[in-house]
């Protein structure tokens, strides 16, 4: 289930990537200098940056952190 | 030449970097110590060496002139796309990577490639392409060397001259350091990367009284404002270019640097923090490149290097060459990554390391080293730099399409060499195919576009002045799929050839 969440968050993200609804528009200008399309993917990374850290929790492989010895 | 005496200052501090990385390895003279620091890298030093191994003299400097030329659909395509791609690609891949190179001594993905699929000459083949595809980044490394140095001492410092200054640095800090120097190096690349776009935004923006002006004077042109939207690429296009940073997990330096940490936990932070440092580096480089149109006599080439030199103060400008030159010696981890893939994949798979020790494995690395940097030179002395930029731009491709062979290998049981071999002589087909157009089919005028295959009035490959589009993507969208639908083919029609179930139970 928590990595079925997982997928589902990065799907999200993905989708919100691909901002269609801000192809042809500069204005408003964010701040008075970033235009929204630009703007939208600087909150999109800030907001990648959060998710990822739910995803991490949410499906952390921590059994990787300790390996079998070498042969 | 306050610049160029400040650029200098900062080539001898990597090589004393190097120097340093060198005596701390005490004389230890195995071959995990060298390439891959011992597997033994904190967390910081691990983020932020990451994150240098990534930033490509492109990210830094070429974002900028791509803005400059099409506007703020640069940071979309390129920067928040890898802010998401990446980090996950390292949380799937490079955690499961670093264990099995911790658990079975793993140091290049083509030593994991030959046990998980119980072959040897397809895991040289392998080698090969990846080698190939890697070799031009280190060519316009040296390239971009030369020209830096030119140009921040103002031709006092020929092309050639600085091109083997800059060749000779990298060489002797990843001759001596290895992975510990080399990484060492990476972190004071990053931390220089990200300090500089916040002070190059305030600076160029305190000179310019301001950006509020400046893009309302950009949006009130019929010829700037379309550069504050999207409008001039198609939302395919868009689509399409996600699929580049998938290449950045199946590049052998990153994979080779993925076996480096300590724990497995230092990824944590790594993955989190990656989108953060993407914001800091892009974010900064491509609106400035934007902005730029409304500075005067700024042309479309190293637009931050001239903003800057335009509006900041001298020693700024002297600080901005040496961050310049650190992104175009980003070529370090290439160098150390085709090193160890030699002395790994074909020095001791053909037997070198058991008949001659591990002592001369390290020397033949280092040899390795001496003679790649060397041809590379001689190479960037003689050859256009347009040659090597196409073949760079095509290496993301390559790579991208490479990377079903390391899902194969780590999440499907069911895959055998023949569809990794398939994969593989796809990937390298496909780049030269693509190369070959490019080079062959001349470039129609920006907005326009020459059909090279159709069907039924339907246009299938173009050649546009972007480059060559299928069905209006990037070809990486085909090569990728491609080779994932082979490796699966493939190995469905030779599930014979199946690894034993003592290798599959050490991966599954």
């Amino acid at each position: 289930m928590t990595r079925l969440l997982a997928v589902l968050i990065v799907a999200v993200l993905y989708a919100l990537h691909q901002d269609v609804w801000f192809w042809r528009e500069a204005r408003p200008l964010v701040f008075g200098v970033l235009p929204i399309g630009l703007a939208y993917h600087a909150l999109f990374t800030l907001i990648t940056s959060l998710a990822l850290w739910a995803v991490v929790r949410l499906v952390w492989p921590a059994h990787l952190d300790q390996p079998r010895a070498r042969p | 030449m306050i610049p160029a005496a400040v650029v200098f200052a900062y080539l001898a501090l990597v090589l004393y970097i190097g120097i340093f990385a060198f005596r701390a390895r005490a004389g230890a003279s195995d071959a995990e110590d060298y390439f891959l620091a011992g597997r033994a890298l904190g967390p910081a030093v691990f983020l932020l060496s990451l994150v240098g191994t990534n930033m490509t003299a492109f990210s830094v400097l070429g974002a900028s002139g791509h803005a400059f030329a099409n506007g703020i659909v640069t940071y979309g395509l390129m920067g928040s796309s890898s802010a998401l791609i990446i980090p996950v690609a390292l949380l799937v891949i490079g955690t499961r990577l670093w264990a099995l190179g911790k658990r079975h001594g793993f140091m290049t993905p083509v030593q994991m490639f030959r046990d998980r699929w119980e072959c040897r000459h397809i895991g040289t083949l392998i080698f090969a392409v990846q080698a190939v595809l890697l070799v031009p980044y280190i060519i316009i490394a040296v390239m971009g060397g030369g020209t830096t140095l030119q140009t921040v001492s103002s031709g006092l410092v020929p092309y050639w001259a600085g091109g083997a200054i800059v060749s000779l640095v990298v060489m002797g800090y990843v001759f001596l350091g290895g992975m510990r120097g080399t990484a060492w190096v990476n972190t004071l690349q990053t931390v220089m990367f990200l300090t500089f776009g916040t002070i190059a935004v305030w600076v160029v923006g305190s000179g310019m009284g301001g950006f509020r002006a400046a893009m309302e004077s950009m949006l009130a042109s019929p010829d700037t404002a379309p550069l504050l939207t999207r409008d001039r690429i198609s939302p395919w296009y868009f689509f399409s270019y996600t699929f580049i940073p998938l290449s950045s997990i199946a590049f052998p330096h990153m994979g080779i640097f993925c076996l480096t940490a300590r724990r497995v936990g230092y990824f944590r932070k790594t993955i989190v923090l990656y989108p953060i440092c993407i914001l800091a580096i892009w974010l900064p480089s491509v609106f400035l490149g934007v902005v730029a149109h409304q500075a005067t006599d700024i042309p479309g080439d190293n637009v931050v290097l001239r903003l800057v030199e335009a509006y900041a103060p001298l020693w700024l400008a002297a600080l901005l060459g040496a961050a310049v030159m650190a992104a175009v010696m980003a070529s370090d981890s290439q160098i150390l990554a085709l090193s160890t893939m030699f002395t790994e994949d074909v020095f001791t798979f053909y037997g070198g390391t058991r008949r001659f020790g591990e002592a001369v494995q390290v020397r033949t690395g280092r040899l390795f080293v001496v003679v790649l940097t060397v041809t590379a030179y001689a190479i960037a002395l003689r050859a256009p730099q347009s040659i090597f930029d196409i073949a760079t731009q095509y290496a993301f491709a390559g790579f991208s399409a490479l990377t079903p062979l390391l899902v194969a290998a780590l999440f499907w049981a069911g895959s055998t060499r023949w569809g990794a071999l398939a994969s593989t002589l796809w990937t390298g087909a496909a780049v030269m195919a693509v190369a070959v157009l490019q080079a062959v089919v001349p470039v129609p005028p920006a907005g326009e576009s020459v059909t090279i295959v159709s069907v039924a009035g339907a246009d299938i490959i173009t050649r546009a002045s972007v480059g060559t589009l299928v069905l209006g993507m990037l070809p990486v969208v085909p090569m990728t799929v491609v080779s994932a639908l082979l490796m699966v083919i493939v190995s469905r029609l030779t599930a014979a050839s199946r690894p034993s179930d003592a290798t599959l139970a050490r991966y599954f």
